[in-house]
């Protein structure tokens, strides 16, 4: 592929303002973010609570009106929800209750009529095996364990074949183990599909783990106060200073947020 | 394979902060339009308006009068003391007759949830009466309990019942394991579990559930006084439509309807919609 081609941004969000009202009061979200995600970015939206970094994720999902900026996704603006930015959300009941493993994932892709009900048994099939739940694809979600039910819903997106796949603090409510193991499990799957990912999260840790560049917005209302490329690993830098050391200053030292 | 692209880091000075928050207020127009009391209002204006030029294009009193001319029978009817009266006399019926339903299916619901003999008792009963409507029953309640207002509390407790009790008990059952769990944690007795973990996390079905009887019983009320008229010498509303209907007086038959209405809207917009608001609305159980 032309190498320019592969430069341009597959997602550019541009001085992107997010509000919401309630009543007479009015919230300002994010204020004038801009970044841009490039194709197999694995991309961490990092920040404290009140971010704004879950309402980001919406927005570029296509469920929240920007109140400014623009979201592009391959140069068309984003104007509507769509399956080429599948969702994994932190919440267990993403997955419909009346439909078992396989069906849910089924669905996903038949919905709409994007594929034919036999690609897509083949399709859910073969990315349940990706994940590890083979076995488990005649169970109804409510038989498996939180970590079980996430990677059901990993699967079920990856099997979409988004454009960009957006997982909002996707193994924030599992236990410490089973995250680690998650984590792992996410690059894994990303070494052997190379999507484009774009990720929210809380922890300095796993946004080191899992990005390859990291976006931190600042609270209240989020703003873009660093973007940082991450080895993957918390190494020091050129100063020798940690780079989960680094994020924490630029969050919440002298020189970032007054709190 | 793609790999990610390297790239240097960005770093900005934030120098504004805290402005998160801020008090905008609304437009006149936009705080009216967000206010649902106008929206239903304009809504039955609407209607109104639509009764009214269909009425006045039809031009036949007899077969559609028009809303001036219903409002008119109306205050009229009102002024005489012939609807307060009717209404009280069905109100009254409906009052007892809704109460003891709700009050019986508490009953059947809680012999359910605690033993399995009562649930079989709670399925089968609903299973067989609930389809069964209460205006047939009417000519047995009135061989049975005469024709006072026995028979007519009968097929309003009829119409009442089956329907609250079915989705209490499916509310009951819908309550989350983990609320439950937690219920018996507390070493609740059993009243006191009902009372403070069934009743309210089952309280949007049980609420659906009144709603559901509230409006069968008004039905049913209405059709049986139309059937069978006057009880123990006072008729109701349905009575009062029946009989302007023989005498040919078509706008007091639609200002009877118009009542039962309004009764209708009120009940439903006042009472159950305040009940709502302070309870599953409050606490984010329903949207």
């Amino acid at each position: 592929m032309d190498t320019s081609l592969q430069q341009q941004p597959l997602l550019a969000v541009q001085g992107l303002t997010l509000q919401y009202r309630d009543g007479d009061r009015l919230f300002t979200a994010n204020y004038r973010v801009s970044f841009d995600v490039l194709k197999a970015d694995r991309f961490v939206v990092l920040g404290p609570s009140g971010c704004g970094k879950s309402t980001l994720l919406k927005s570029i999902g296509g469920f929240h009106k920007p109140a400014e900026g623009s979201i592009l996704l391959r140069g068309t603006e984003v104007l509507a929800p769509g399956p080429d930015r599948a969702f994994v959300f932190q919440e267990f009941d993403q997955l419909l209750p009346w439909k078992t493993v396989r069906a849910n994932i089924e669905f996903a892709l038949t919905a709409g009529a994007r594929l034919a009900p036999p690609d897509a048994a083949e399709r859910a099939s073969h990315f349940l095996a990706r994940v590890g739940l083979a076995e488990f694809a005649d169970n109804y979600p409510h038989t498996l364990s939180g970590g079980m039910k996430q990677r059901v819903a990993i699967a079920r997106a990856l099997a979409m074949e988004p454009a960009i796949l957006l997982m909002d603090e996707p193994f924030a409510a599992l236990d410490a183990l089973t995250r680690e193991k998650m984590q792992d499990e996410l690059l894994q799957l990303w070494d052997e599909h190379r999507f484009t990912l774009l990720f929210v999260t809380h922890s300095i840790p796993e946004a080191i783990r899992v990005g390859n560049r990291i976006l931190l917005l600042s609270a209240h209302p989020g703003q873009v106060r660093a973007e940082l490329d991450s080895p993957g690993s918390d190494t020091p830098d050129a100063d020798g200073v940690l780079l989960s050391a680094r994020i924490h200053e630029l969050l919440f030292g002298a020189g970032g947020s007054d709190d | 394979m793609t790999e990610p692209v390297r790239r240097p880091p960005i770093i900005n000075e934030i120098k504004t902060h805290e402005f998160a928050v801020i008090q905008v207020p609304r437009s006149r127009w936009r705080k009216l339009w967000d206010s649902g009391t106008f929206r239903k209002t304009l809504l039955l204006a609407v209607l109104v308006l639509l009764w009214e030029l269909y009425a006045r294009a039809l031009g036949n009193p007899l077969l559609f009068p028009t809303f001036t001319a219903t409002v008119g029978a109306l205050f009229k009817s009102i002024a005489s003391g012939e609807i307060p009266r009717a209404a009280v006399t069905t109100l009254a019926l409906l009052f007892k007759g809704y109460t003891a339903g709700l009050v019986l299916a508490g009953l059947l619901t809680a012999v359910a949830s605690m033993t399995r003999l009562g649930a079989d008792i709670l399925e089968t009963l609903t299973a067989m009466f609930n389809p069964l409507p209460s205006i047939a029953l009417l000519p047995l309640a009135l061989l049975w309990f005469g024709l006072g207002e026995g028979s007519i509390i009968f097929v309003l407790i009829h119409a009442v019942l089956w329907a609250a009790a079915l989705n209490t008990y499916t509310g009951f059952r819908s309550v989350s394991p983990t609320l439950t769990l937690v219920g018996r944690n507390y070493a609740l007795s059993r009243a006191g579990f009902v009372l403070h973990i069934l009743i309210p996390g089952a309280f949007p079905s049980i609420l659906a559930g009144m709603k559901i009887g509230w409006a069968f019983a008004w039905r049913t009320l209405i059709a049986a006084e139309l059937v069978f008229g006057v009880s123990s010498g006072k008729g109701g509303l349905g009575w009062y439509i029946y009989q302007s209907k023989n005498q040919l007086e078509i706008p007091e038959v639609f200002a009877g309807l118009l009542t039962v209405i309004l009764f209708g809207l009120f009940v439903e917009n006042l009472v159950f919609r305040v009940i709502e608001k302070r309870t599953v609305r409050r606490w984010g159980m329903a949207h």
